[in-house]
């Protein structure tokens, strides 16, 4: 299991990290890479962090591993809305998150992390 | 002629001019059963295209999809115009000199662009916006101009299709302005206070207005052609091209030559039954004056059509008056007008939102009984509900009615209401086809009235309409849509849609999810809109088709590259071999006899699809609701039993329908004689070889609820063969529900394989040449989505699993061996961690 390594020495994970307040932000990546509607996963001080923007332009970060089937794979969900609130379907086994709270909208029980995420100087950062 | 009125097989019918009425004058006639000889001089180089939709054309879609599908048995002459009508002698005459004898003559000319006299106005860089042709110049100047930087466009007249002109060169890159000699837009659809409020939404969008003003003239510049635009009040607009938009003229001069009476100004005199003065000459569409209106909207045109087909074939159909009512987006503004919008004496109730730029103003008789007409600009609801209420009692109060279609208030449609103003279809027409002619559901009602089926934006009053007559409505897909996969196809498919964003907009809610949005790019994906990865589509797509992959359970994916027929070469097969073992990946061959290659994360895709492109293969789309497989056994070349060469014909069908995107997915098989044993009674379709040729099979299938496929058709020839299931694939991509499978959808298909047999065998809905030329473009337009992914950088860039990290690999990735082969692993949480 030697690719456990990688994580820990992932060049650009902690690359510029800066403190404020009692965060810090980590920038991941330029806004205009994110395409509306569509996810990507961060790796942040080892955490998988999915990152979505939406539609109206807003960002959304949540945990990247579904619950359901431990695959580290909602980033690659399809985006849209459940009776207006932002969320993504896990593409394995379809099940529906907030992007606002993390929760399953099938599922009330289960929910994934939310990460603090804001858009600086045209880059995105998030806080873990 | 025969006493049947149909025209036996001696009645010659020549129609002069090919566009959309004279497209619908011969659907119409061989509908009835007209039996003569038809002959279309066309003036232009192509056949008829759908002129409504002009504007796609600049938008991406082709000059083919705009055009109707040619009927068979009918003779086409085109870039010929007709310069002679004889009647002495029954015969009309091209300019090739070319005679044509006529028993029967349908004048259907169309009519040309105003252009106004002004000084400058044949300069080059002047346009009209009416045909292929126009579009195609405007386009190449404009995109010339903005190259330079400097593009600016000038559209004189600001109506309907001045604005539709205006935002295709807004398209194009260019500053446009628009010149209306009206004192505001749209002056026939709209008042003052509409017009204003449209002003305003078009000037947010960069446009510049100019109104009450006309053009003084135009001047060239140093080259020749048109620099600046001069208004009569000496303002000047640097202009790099001009499009004229000024109303149109009908094309008369035929039947002025013939000796035809026409009107003082312009247009051919037809009675109610379209015929002109000469009893074996009918004029229809935008030449012709009926009842002293010339009509330039397709509806009223079509409904001409229609009756000129039905007096030739000796009915007694009437055009007495029509609506022209409309309801369209221009500039992403919904604007509609129906009744009188001028009446004289009425009361009216408006209402105004300068914010939001909703303007609605309603026109009521002066006991305030009655309804006469309405304006909407910004908010189009109150059209569907209230259109076919004109000149009825109002149903509820003027303010109310001001909110209908908004979630407003609910009206029954009286039985003479008018639903589809295209194809002219009534409530009471729809009802006759729900109660005695047994049409269950929207697809068949839509069938056999043609409601909705035109310009498409009657199917919301269309569905209310059938949702109050008891008829189950196709399912809602989700809560975005309240239609079925098909009700959608068909949306998208007549009213040209080509994004999900315009599609949900139009007719949804929200911004999708999981369900709808992979529908519809399926749909988009089935009627060719290039690459599934292009612009806004790559999001609709689920994860497999994102990727071009299939997502295996530990967030891998499996590749598989197409193999043909199950056909593979010694070095193919050693190409496989190598890639699988230098990127270590789990190997297994599948039942469609291809090798499926797991374990492949997504930055290692590129690499490996570099090398397999450069071998020769192309994506297999087992990641796609799509065209897997077509199985074969090895056939008679080899086999001593083999009666017909299975794997050339497997290999020339998978070959055809590659890449084609459908409900779900679609396995196919080939067997060279009746041992079957390339197992094609599983498949969607499958195809098994007998002594005379082959026979067909629809609606097989394995998987969770296994079902032996139809015979459909027996001893096909080869042409046959792929003719019909081209026909079978295309009519179920059109009306199947999302995810279902071939055998689902044949089983639920009213009439069963009879009925399939009639529609894409017997042409009973006479929707043939439009399946086979769907399919042509599909075949036409076929590229391999791989090759095309790794030569787009911008598409490349995604595939990779941190956007932060783009060389590290996803560290949640473990696999262990079994069997000499890597195995995932699932890892708890706290191990990444």
């Amino acid at each position: 299991m030697t690719v456990l390594d990688t994580a820990t020495t992932a060049p650009a994970a902690t690359a510029t990290a800066v403190r404020d307040g009692d965060r810090t932000w980590t920038p991941v990546c330029a806004y205009t890479d994110l395409l509306p509607e569509r996810g990507v996963c961060a790796l942040v001080d080892g955490h998988q962090i999915a990152i979505f923007r939406t539609f109206d332009g807003a960002l959304h970060a949540i945990g990247n591993r579904d619950p359901y089937s431990g695959a580290y794979v909602l980033s690659r969900g399809i985006v849209g809305t459940r009776r207006g609130e932002p969320t993504v379907a896990s593409p394995m086994h379809k099940q529906v998150f907030s992007l606002i709270t993390g929760r399953c909208l099938d599922d009330p029980e289960t929910a994934v992390p939310v990460y603090p995420i804001r858009l600086r100087d045209g880059a995105v950062e998030v806080a873990c | 002629m025969t006493a049947d009125g149909k025209g036996g097989d001696l009645m010659r019918l020549v129609v002069v001019g090919h566009g959309p009425a004279a497209h619908r004058l011969i659907e119409k006639l061989r509908n009835l059963g007209f039996g003569g000889a038809i002959t279309v001089l066309g003036e232009e180089p192509r056949p008829a295209y759908d002129r409504v939709a002009l504007t796609s054309y600049l938008g991406g879609k082709s000059a083919e999809d705009l055009t109707y599908p040619v009927p068979e048995d009918v003779t086409l002459r085109l870039g010929d115009r007709v310069v002679a009508v004889d009647r002495e002698a029954r015969l009309v005459r091209t300019a090739s000199g070319h005679a044509e004898p006529y028993d029967v003559l349908v004048l259907a000319t169309g009519s040309r662009p105003f252009v106004p006299p002004v000084p400058g106005h044949d300069l080059p860089g002047c346009h009209v916006y009416r045909t292929i042709e126009d579009l195609d110049a405007i386009r190449e100047e404009a995109l010339a101009a903005a190259e330079q930087g400097t593009g600016t466009g000038v559209v004189v007249g600001g109506g309907l299709l001045g604005l539709e002109a205006a935002d295709a060169l807004r398209g194009l890159g260019l500053a446009t302005h628009v010149i209306e000699v009206g004192d505001r837009l749209m002056p026939r659809q709209v008042d003052e206070g509409g017009g204003a409020v449209l002003r305003g939404h078009v000037e947010a969008l960069g446009l510049t207005v100019h109104t009450g003003a006309g053009v003084e003239r135009i001047e060239a510049g140093p080259d020749g052609t048109v620099a600046r635009v001069v208004l009569p009040g000496g303002e000047v607009i640097e202009a790099d091209l001009v499009v004229f938009s000024a109303g149109v003229r009908p094309r008369d001069e035929l039947a002025r030559e013939a000796g035809l009476p026409v009107g003082p100004r312009g247009g051919i005199v037809v009675d109610s039954g379209m015929r002109t003065a000469d009893p074996a000459i009918y004029a229809i569409g935008e030449c012709a004056l009926a009842g002293g209106v010339v009509y330039g909207l397709v509806g009223p045109c079509f409904t001409q059509a229609e009756v000129a087909a039905d007096r030739i074939c000796g009915g007694t159909a009437e055009f007495t008056s029509a609506d022209t009512s409309t309801k369209l987006k221009l500039l992403g503004v919904d604007v509609a007008s129906f009744g009188d919008i001028d009446p004289e004496g009425a009361l009216d109730v408006t209402f105004l939102d300068p914010i939001e730029g909703v303007y609605k103003k309603l026109f009521v008789s002066d006991d305030a009984r009655t309804l006469l007409g309405g304006i909407c600009v910004g908010d189009a609801g109150p059209y569907d509900t209230l259109r076919p209420l004109v000149g009825r009692p109002l149903p509820g109060s003027p303010t109310e009615l001001l909110f209908a279609g908004t979630g407003g208030i609910d009206v029954d449609l009286p039985d003479d209401a008018q639903v589809c103003s295209c194809n002219n279809v009534t409530a009471g027409r729809i009802r006759r086809a729900i109660a005695e002619e047994g049409a269950r559901d929207a697809a068949s009602i839509k069938k056999c009235t043609r409601a909705g089926t035109t310009c498409g934006s009657c199917v919301p009053m269309f569905t209310r309409l059938l949702k109050q007559s008891g008829v189950e409505v196709g399912k809602a897909m989700c809560e975005h849509f309240a239609y079925s996969r098909a009700e959608l196809f068909d949306i998208v498919r007549v009213r040209g849609i080509t994004t999900f964003s315009q599609l949900i907009a139009e007719h949804g809610t929200g911004r999708g999810c999981d369900v709808c949005k992979p529908a519809v790019a399926s749909i988009l994906a089935s009627l060719g809109n290039g690459h599934i990865l292009d612009g806004e589509q790559a999001a609709l797509q689920d994860t497999n088709d994102h990727f071009l992959a299939n997502l295996q359970k530990n967030g891998t994916y499996s590749v598989v590259p197409r193999i043909p027929g199950g056909e593979i070469t010694p070095e193919k097969l050693i190409v496989i071999g190598e890639v699988a073992r230098d990127f270590g990946l789990y190997t297994k061959i599948t039942g469609g006899q291809r090798i499926d290659l797991f374990g492949a994360r997504v930055e290692q895709l590129p690499k490996i699809w570099k090398r397999l492109v450069d071998a020769g293969f192309e994506s297999g789309h087992a990641y796609g609701k799509a065209v897997r497989t077509v199985k074969s056994c090895v056939g008679s070349t080899w086999c001593r039993y083999g009666v017909q060469d299975s794997v050339s014909m497997a290999i020339a069908l998978e070959l055809r329908y590659r890449g084609l995107r459908s409900p779900h997915k679609i396995k196919a098989a080939v067997s060279g004689c009746a041992r079957e044993c390339a197992e094609a009674r599983g498949k969607d379709f499958g195809v098994i070889a007998t002594e005379q040729g082959w026979n067909l099979y629809v609606g097989g299938n394995g998987g969770f609820k296994p079902r032996h496929a139809d015979l459909l058709a027996a001893d096909l020839s080869d042409e046959e063969l792929v003719r019909t299931i081209d026909r079978f694939l295309m009519f179920y991509i059109r009306t199947a529900d999302r995810l279902q499978r071939t055998s689902a959808w044949l089983e639920s298909l009213e009439g069963g394989l009879d009925y399939l047999r009639e529609v894409i065998m017997e042409d009973s809905l006479g929707i043939c040449a439009e399946l086979d030329a769907q399919m042509e473009r599909h075949v036409a337009g076929y590229v391999d989505e791989w090759r095309a992914t790794l030569e787009d950088p911008e598409k490349l860039r995604r595939f990779v699993s941190f956007v932060n990290a783009p060389d590290t690999p996803d560290p949640s990735i473990v696999f262990e061996t079994e069997r000499d082969q890597i195995k995932p692993v699932m890892i708890p949480l706290e191990m990444v961690r």
